[in-house]
């Protein structure tokens, strides 16, 4: 190769990245309208430059032969799986579309069920779906890690995901528990490195240790499904040795407040109030007692000079005997010693309470005192912040269990007790966060919410405070078709999207008509069970009628869920169309202020494809959903980037999809009317807007009275009130209360009562995750995991010609010692098998993982044909899903069946399956198991060449 | 004299593969391109790359480590590829030591590859010739980029900076004070052909807790054991005897 | 390493050459000094040259074969001051050309002597020729031995057995190939040719043989320590990065099962060494000698592919400690 080249012209333009969801600033370079080359802007707050395995190989996906370019429809007759299509145009897409919807919604809206998955469009999905009028929409969280935002949420008003995060910057302790490769992939990285050579000390959490974990300076290895009882023996730890910072649990939780305790009465197990305001809106007023110690009486909360017991045992003048929620922790942890869950999470005593001594000694003597003075909630003015620099970060290793919600909440009040929340070195909140515990919005609690011709009165999702809040029948039973925001799963903040295609085949509440999926593999990858759920996709009523009559699928790819649509609308890729990543949905906020971002089209739409975003407009407007049509019932918006700039959430509210550049000149943020030139101005700015809110207003925001009411002014929040941090959840006490007979909300069916009473437990507590309840555990006795791996998105990369030769197959790691007892070499072909399936594999030896647990990469096997790739594709005969071995229910009594999910959440418990391993016979097919039936490629698809020798522009 | 290498710190590297594609991505329709895939959507998709981010576990459980390593062209001083080469096709650039393939040269006899001990060469399948990492030579001089995108596409990728570039012949460049200060190593130094990149060493930060840190005059126990005193009013013995 | 097959014809094939060449002007050179009784035998020489020619070219045509880019071969004789494959690129060409000038010269009747020794032998253009390919000959040999012997990191290659392998082994095909045309076009010298070959392949057998127990006992210098930097006993590669396949992991590894390659060395062995000269020795008993040296020739050949191939499948290269796991 010649060195000195110079490279033909190359423009560049800036979007975000969407290889996935951690949406990085990148820079394209485009040659001859060909992409040559993509890295990370350095203008970019999130990424500041880097970019990621995933993000360097846009190209590939880009031109992708396994895209999708025409809208198609299942040939008539075929069966739903097989992958028989024609090619139709968008008008006839639209048409039979909105025919259908049409028809839908003036009889009964709930039967369109609309669900969507990867995606980062909640903000306009979820207004088509309510315009509509149906109940029937969630977006992925429910199988992902709502246990993650709903444990943490309900503790501390804010989580990790996207709304906060560990202050990596001036942390000197960071526990990382339960993560492979979150969304906070880049920023992540960045941060971990930094902190690594800053000298501080990492510490990982994990059955496995692969990524992250790999540069961990102390690897501790947990059995899955356990960190309840690390988490609360640390605490019980950290309460005996005194290692809790007092000061912040007596100011800024409900520690010290005094919880009714007579067993008799309707508020037993509820804070005591001096007076109840006529309407208890979504916050907490402050109306708790402490009891003093100063004068030995009960006062009110914060009252100046007072200094509440946290210990101890009370009785008011009325003889109600009462004792301070921190007592009832500490009564709730004291069996909860290190040896006791020793023996449970397979970590050495030794270890537990080092961890406990490090976090607590650290936390203490390390403190961090920023010279910023700020004023808290109840107007006492701090010269400083202070910060206790022990830092965590959670993620699916913890939520993706059925104990996952308390064992979140454990780490919630564990990061409580050392002090650590919205302080420097600890945890830190990003707007729109904190919110209210639990946030104002909610679901409507009846089903005349949902009325034929008319938008759904209320939002598909919100937060329930009590069990009013739920979405349910007269008779308790689910409006929804998920049953979430039942008394089955109350707290199901995000669905349950992984139930949705059992419950509509079972018909269980009731039968749907249409479901619309976008951007999700529910035949694959996001769906549990898979073998049998792709049976009841294409499963018909004596009639020949399909159970789930019409099933729409909009996707860039053709994925093993495309094959089962009757109805395919090609979506763009996000190098290809217009995007926000607002402020209404998950924005990309930092630690210092709000930030929300953009895509801008840096190339035009492939074949037909069209934006989802566009299609939704579309069927908006032609089935004149308010929102989308003028007084005349006309279409109000010319196309997406139109709506996105003139859509108010109230006529003029000055509340849109972009907070940046509001106002006529663009002079305003998060309020303002409609600016024209607001995409114009997001592309100058790099295709982001970062507010950066003055340093008194950046920490210490659950209670920080400048925040709170510059975020009311700014119509982030509806009330300014302090957030108390709920060590102890009330919460969860009136659910409980319900479920015993008590107080003065509805009460669920009898069969659920049980049930909540366990499981509401307004202190965290420790259980066996409910599938494993119900194992042989001598039969299964290991437990199986995935991970992602960092190269890879969910199913969506094998198409990618670079990505997939890094992982085009994938193998099962066993702990070296455990594979030998079960006589299996490395490489060996095996047998994985739960009680509810079983799968073949190849096996890998590994001394990096916990010898009770196997692990693979997950999504990397394939259905044969699927995503254009030769059915003889490793992915299809080398790799493997493990999801076969996964059942989305759990037997209850008698016939009922439960989702294999959180009983609190409803969060789908992936990682809670058990199993066992043998070799498979060496008479037996050396190919992975279950096969499928080759899928054909779909018309207008690219043909797959035998060699790529790509170069952006012509060579030469 | 000038040397360039990178400097990769096995410290912070998570093994995110940024630096593969992000490589490829740069190169294939760079000066070194095209980067070739055989069977890119078949079964035993094989591609030509540069870099290459591999995995190692060290030690039994539970005290493993898991070493992510990646390895490109070590852009040898002592180079033992160059001088087998018939045609002259590979060289080393005495200007700043970067080893580098004519592809217009080169025969694609392979011969240099198998002169490598370290497996850093690749023969492009389809273009029949040999290839290796360039040090983005094409990036690196590029006036025509700003200051700070002059740099190997695999450094600019790098979430955690784990990739250093620069002069090691320099003292004070960054990457010869890392390779001072932090061990920096290089690769089978049996051989004698002095790698120019050089590896950093994981390093542990460990805490040690004195007994006494938990016994502190601070402690908050010291406040929360003292219980309420009970009201006076309440039975005690002396109701009930008098002695 | 992966034996190539276009560099087992190559290496085989031009040692055969060379080897044949040896044989002619050997049986030259002793009738030159009358240890051989003098013959005119121009024309044997003649076409025994063409017949060494023959191979040499197929050697080098094959050569071709392992080329990814022939069309620029001639690029390759560039670096002769550094790499053995230049020098074996110059002196390939150099050797056949002698040889061709050899056997014209032989074609032509030899011509006048054109010095004359004070012993009274003339020194004719066969003779002058004859001696710089024997030169060349042996150049070459240590060219193609040197091309292996010089890369220090594949240390069953790195070692002057190799490059005396190389001679003995060509030599020894040669001398049996001379043979075998010999008992066809000069029968008086296939005797000759027949006792030097089994005097080579013994010798053969002797070099090979040191080299196997040499290569048995070698411990490798690299190891996956020295190969990642971390001084740990227990190390495993658990990704070399990739779940396909790669240049690295085709090139450097022969790929077959430990019972093949072992059953290779043990038929290379009988086929290149104990069948070739019990064969050869009952062509000297026998008088139906030509069929026993048309197999002895056959069986030896064979037994050299083998021999290469086993040749390069043994040499592991420190490559390897790379390239070890997919997952
Ligand atoms: N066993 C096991 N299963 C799991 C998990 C696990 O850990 N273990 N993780 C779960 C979790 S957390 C999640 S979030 C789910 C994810 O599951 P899914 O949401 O189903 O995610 P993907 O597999 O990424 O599928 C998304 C679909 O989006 C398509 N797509 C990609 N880009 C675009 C685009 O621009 N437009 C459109 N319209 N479509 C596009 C892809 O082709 C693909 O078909 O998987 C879950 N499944
Ligand atoms: N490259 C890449 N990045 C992604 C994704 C992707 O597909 N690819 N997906 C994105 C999505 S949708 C999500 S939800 C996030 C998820 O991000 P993560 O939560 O990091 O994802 P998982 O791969 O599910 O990792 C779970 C980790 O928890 C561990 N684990 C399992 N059970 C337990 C347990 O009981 N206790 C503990 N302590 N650990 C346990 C597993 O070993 C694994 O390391 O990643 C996002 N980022
Ligand atoms: S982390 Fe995600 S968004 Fe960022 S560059 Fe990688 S793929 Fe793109
Ligand atoms: S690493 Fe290999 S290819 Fe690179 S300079 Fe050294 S010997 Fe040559
Ligand atoms: S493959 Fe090319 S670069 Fe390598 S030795 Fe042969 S000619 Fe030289
Ligand atoms: S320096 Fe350039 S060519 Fe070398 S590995 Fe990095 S990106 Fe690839
Ligand atoms: S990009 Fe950096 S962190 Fe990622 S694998 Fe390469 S060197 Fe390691
Ligand atoms: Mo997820």
């Amino acid at each position: 190769m010649q060195a000195a080249v110079s490279h033909p012209l190359q423009e560049i333009k800036n979007t975000t990245c969407y290889m996935c969801a951690c949406r990085c600033g990148i820079r394209v370079h485009l040659t001859a309208g060909k992409v040559r080359y993509i890295d990370g802007n350095p203008d970019h707050p999130l990424n500041q430059g880097v970019i990621c395995a995933k993000g360097s190989s846009g190209i590939m996906k880009q031109y992708s032969p396994a895209r999708l370019m025409k809208p198609l429809k299942r040939r008539a007759g075929a069966d739903r799986g097989a992958g028989e299509f024609e090619e139709i145009s968008w008008e006839e897409a639209f048409a039979t579309l909105s025919e259908r919807l049409a028809r839908i919604r003036e009889t009964d809206p709930k039967k369109f069920a609309l669900f969507t998955g990867r995606d980062q469009m909640q903000a306009l999905t979820g207004l088509f779906a309510r315009q509509f009028g149906t109940p029937n929409y969630a977006a992925h969280g429910g199988f992902c890690s709502v246990n993650m935002a709903a444990g943490m949420i309900y503790t501390i008003g804010g989580s990790f995901w996207e709304f906060g995060g560990p202050d990596l910057d001036r942390a000197k302790l960071f526990v990382m528990i339960g993560t492979a490769e979150d969304h906070h992939s880049n920023p992540m990285k960045i941060a971990i490195a930094k902190f690594k050579r800053d000298g501080g000390r990492f510490v990982s959490i994990n059955p496995v240790r692969t990524g992250y974990s790999a540069i961990a300076d102390e690897w501790v290895p947990i059995r899955p499904g356990s960190d309840g009882a690390l988490l609360l023996a640390i605490i019980h730890e950290l309460i005996a040795k005194g290692l809790y910072d007092r000061d912040f649990l007596v100011r800024y939780t409900n520690s010290g407040q005094l919880v009714n305790l007579d067993a008799k009465h309707d508020e037993f197990g509820m804070f005591v109030r001096t007076e109840v305001p006529e309407e208890e809106a979504c916050y907490e007023p402050q109306n708790k007692l402490w009891w003093d110690r100063n004068s030995n009486r009960p006062v009110l909360t914060h009252s100046e000079g007072a200094d509440p017991y946290l210990r101890g045992e009370f009785k008011l003048s009325d003889g109600t005997p009462v004792k301070p929620a921190f007592q009832l922790l500490q009564e709730r942890v004291k069996d909860y010693t290190p040896d006791w869950a020793a023996q449970i999470t397979g970590i050495p005593a030794d270890t537990i309470r080092r961890l406990a001594y490090e976090m607590g000694v650290t936390a203490r003597d390390q403190k961090i005192e920023l010279p910023i003075a700020w004023t808290d909630s109840w107007g006492k003015e701090h010269d400083t912040v202070t910060g206790n620099p022990v830092a965590f970060h959670a993620m699916r290793g913890l939520a993706a269990h059925s104990n996952g919600f308390q064992t979140i909440r454990a780490l919630g009040i564990l990061m409580t007790l050392l002090g650590t929340i919205d302080r420097p070195g600890g945890f830190r909140h990003k707007a729109p966060f904190p919110r209210p515990i639990p946030p104002c919005a909610r679901t409507p609690n009846t089903p005349l919410a949902v009325k034929p011709n008319h938008p759904l009165d209320g939002l598909a999702l919100g937060w329930p405070s009590d069990p009013d809040d739920l979405f349910v029948n007269e008779d308790g039973s689910p409006v929804r078709i998920d049953k979430a925001f039942s008394w089955e799963y109350p707290l199901s903040v995000h669905g349950l999207m992984h139930n949705v295609i059992t419950n509509a085949w079972r018909g269980d509440p009731y039968r749907i008509d249409t479901l619309l999926i976008f951007m999700a593999n529910m035949a694959w990858n996001s769906t549990m069970n898979t073998v049998e759920v792709r049976k009841m996709l294409n499963d018909r009523d004596g009639d020949g009628e399909f159970k789930i009559p019409f099933l729409v699928v909009c996707d860039a790819f053709q994925s093993e869920m495309t094959a089962f649509a009757d109805l395919i609308l090609p979506d763009t890729t996000y190098l290809e169309r217009h995007d926000v990543m607002s402020m209404l949905d998950r924005p990309i906020s930092e630690f210092d202020g709000p930030v929300d971002s953009v895509r801008i089209p840096v190339l035009p739409p492939s074949g037909e494809c069209k934006p989802f975003q566009e299609v939704l407009i579309e069927l908006g407007s032609r089935l004149k959903l308010p929102v989308f049509v003028n007084k005349e019932g006309g279409r109000k918006y010319r196309d997406y980037p139109d709506f996105v700039v003139n859509y108010e959430t109230e006529p003029g509210s000055g509340i849109g999809f972009l907070a940046g550049w509001r106002g006529r000149g663009g002079e305003k943020f998060m309020r303002g009317e409609p600016n024209p030139r607001q995409w114009e101005m997001y592309a100058q700015n790099n295709g982001h807007y970062h507010y950066r809110l003055p340093r008194s207003y950046q920490y210490m925001r659950n209670w920080n009275r400048g925040y709170l009411e510059w975020s009311q002014r700014m119509r982030i929040t509806r009330y300014a009130e302090p957030i108390l941090i709920h060590l102890y959840s009330e919460v969860l006490q009136k659910f409980r209360l319900a479920a015993q007979g008590k107080g003065i909300t509805r009460k669920p069916p009898a069969h659920l009562a049980s049930r909540i009473a366990t499981y509401f437990d307004p202190l965290p507590f420790f259980y066996e995750p409910l599938e494993v309840e119900t194992t042989d555990r001598r039969k299964y006795p290991l437990a199986a995991v995935t991970q992602r791996p960092m190269a890879m998105y969910h199913s969506w990369d094998s198409q990618n010609a670079w990505l997939r030769q890094i992982h085009s197959h994938n193998y099962l790691f066993v702990n070296v010692r455990t594979a030998l007892l079960a006589g299996i070499a490395d490489g060996d072909w095996i047998w994985v098998e739960s009680q509810w399936g079983k799968v073949r594999c190849m096996a890998r030896h590994s001394e990096a993982v916990e010898p009770g647990t196997v692990w693979t990469w997950n999504a990397i096997g394939k259905a044969a044909g699927a995503w254009n790739l030769s059915p003889d594709a490793n992915e299809a005969r080398q790799g493997f899903l493990l999801n076969h071995l996964i059942s989305e229910e759990l037997p209850s009594e008698g016939e009922r069946r439960i989702s294999n999910s959180d009983p609190i959440t409803g969060q789908a418990a992936w990682y809670d399956v058990r199993v066992r391993i043998y070799k498979a016979g060496i008479d037996e097919a050396k190919e992975s198991s279950p096969q499928f039936a080759p899928l054909q490629p779909a018309p207008g698809m690219a043909k797959r060449p035998a060699w790529l020798a790509y170069f952006a522009g012509a060579k030469k | 004299m000038t040397q360039l290498a990178l400097v990769i710190d096995l410290n912070v590297c998570v093994g995110c593969q940024a630096c593969v594609t992000s490589c490829k991505e740069w190169n294939t329709s760079g000066a070194a391109g095209t980067m070739s895939d055989e069977r890119p959507y078949d079964a035993d998709p094989s591609g030509t790359f540069f870099n290459r981010v591999q995995t190692f576990e060290v030690g039994e459980f539970p005290d493993t480590e898991t070493v992510h390593f990646p390895k490109s062209c070590l852009h040898c001083e002592d180079p033992p590829c160059v001088p087998v080469c018939p045609t002259g096709a590979s060289y080393k650039r005495p200007e700043d030591g970067i080893v580098l393939v004519d592809y217009d040269k080169c025969i694609g006899c392979k011969y240099c590859s198998w002169a490598c001990p370290y497996g850093a060469r690749e023969l492009d399948e389809k273009q029949k010739v040999m290839k290796k990492c360039t040090l983005c030579v094409d990036r690196i001089y590029d006036a025509a980029l700003p200051e700070r995108d002059r740099r190997p596409a695999c450094v600019m990728a790098c979430p955690t900076s784990a990739r250093l570039f620069g002069d090691i012949h320099d003292p004070s460049s960054a990457v010869s004070i890392a390779i001072r200060e932090s061990g920096g190593y290089p690769l089978m130094p049996e051989w004698g052909t002095h790698p120019a990149n050089h590896y950093l060493p994981r390093r542990k930060t460990r805490l040690r807790i004195h007994d006494d840190e938990l016994e502190r005059a601070d402690n908050p126990l010291k406040i929360d054991s003292q219980l309420p005193k009970p009201a006076q009013s309440e039975p005690s013995l002396d109701d009930v005897t008098s002695w | 390493m992966r034996p190539a097959f276009s560099v087992v014809l190559l290496t085989t094939l031009i040692g055969l050459g060379q080897g044949l060449f040896l044989a002619l002007f050997t049986a030259q050179s002793y009738a030159l000094f009358d240890l051989l009784p003098r013959q005119d035998l121009h024309t044997f020489y003649a076409y025994g040259s063409l017949l060494a020619l023959a191979f040499l070219a197929a050697g080098l045509a094959a050569s071709f074969f392992h080329l990814g880019r022939p069309e620029r071969a001639w690029r390759s004789a560039a670096q002769w001051r550094s790499s053995w494959l230049s020098r074996e690129v110059i002196v390939l060409p150099l050797f056949m050309a002698v040889v061709l000038v050899y056997g014209i010269a032989h074609w032509a009747g030899g011509g006048p002597a054109l010095i004359v020794l004070p012993s009274g032998i003339g020194i004719d253009v066969t003779v002058l020729a004859g001696v710089l390919g024997t030169l060349l000959g042996f150049l070459l040999f240590v060219c193609t031995g040197m091309i292996y012997a010089c890369l220090r990191f594949l240390p069953e290659w790195h070692s002057p057995l190799t490059v005396i392998n190389y001679i003995l082994l060509g030599g020894a095909s040669g001398f049996t190939l001379a043979s075998l045309f010999a008992s066809v076009a000069a029968p008086g010298l296939s005797g000759f040719f027949g006792g030097w070959a089994i005097i080579i392949t013994l010798l053969g057998a002797t070099g090979r043989a040191a080299s196997l127990l040499r290569n048995s006992r070698l411990a490798p210098r690299s190891v996956l320590q020295t190969a990642i930097g971390i001084k740990h006993p227990k190390i495993a590669q658990k990704s070399q990065g990739f779940t396909g396949e790669s240049f690295n992991t085709r090139e450097f590894f022969h790929g077959r099962s430990a019972a093949l390659f072992s059953s290779v060395k043990w038929f290379f062995l009988a086929a290149a060494f104990v069948l070739p000269v019990a064969l050869l020795a009952a062509a000297l008993a026998s008088t139906a000698a030509a069929h026993l040296l048309a197999a002895a020739f056959l069986v030896q050949y064979c037994g050299l592919l083998a021999e290469r191939w086993f040749f390069f499948a043994q040499a592991s290269h420190p490559q390897n400690l790379y390239y070890q796991t997919a997952s």
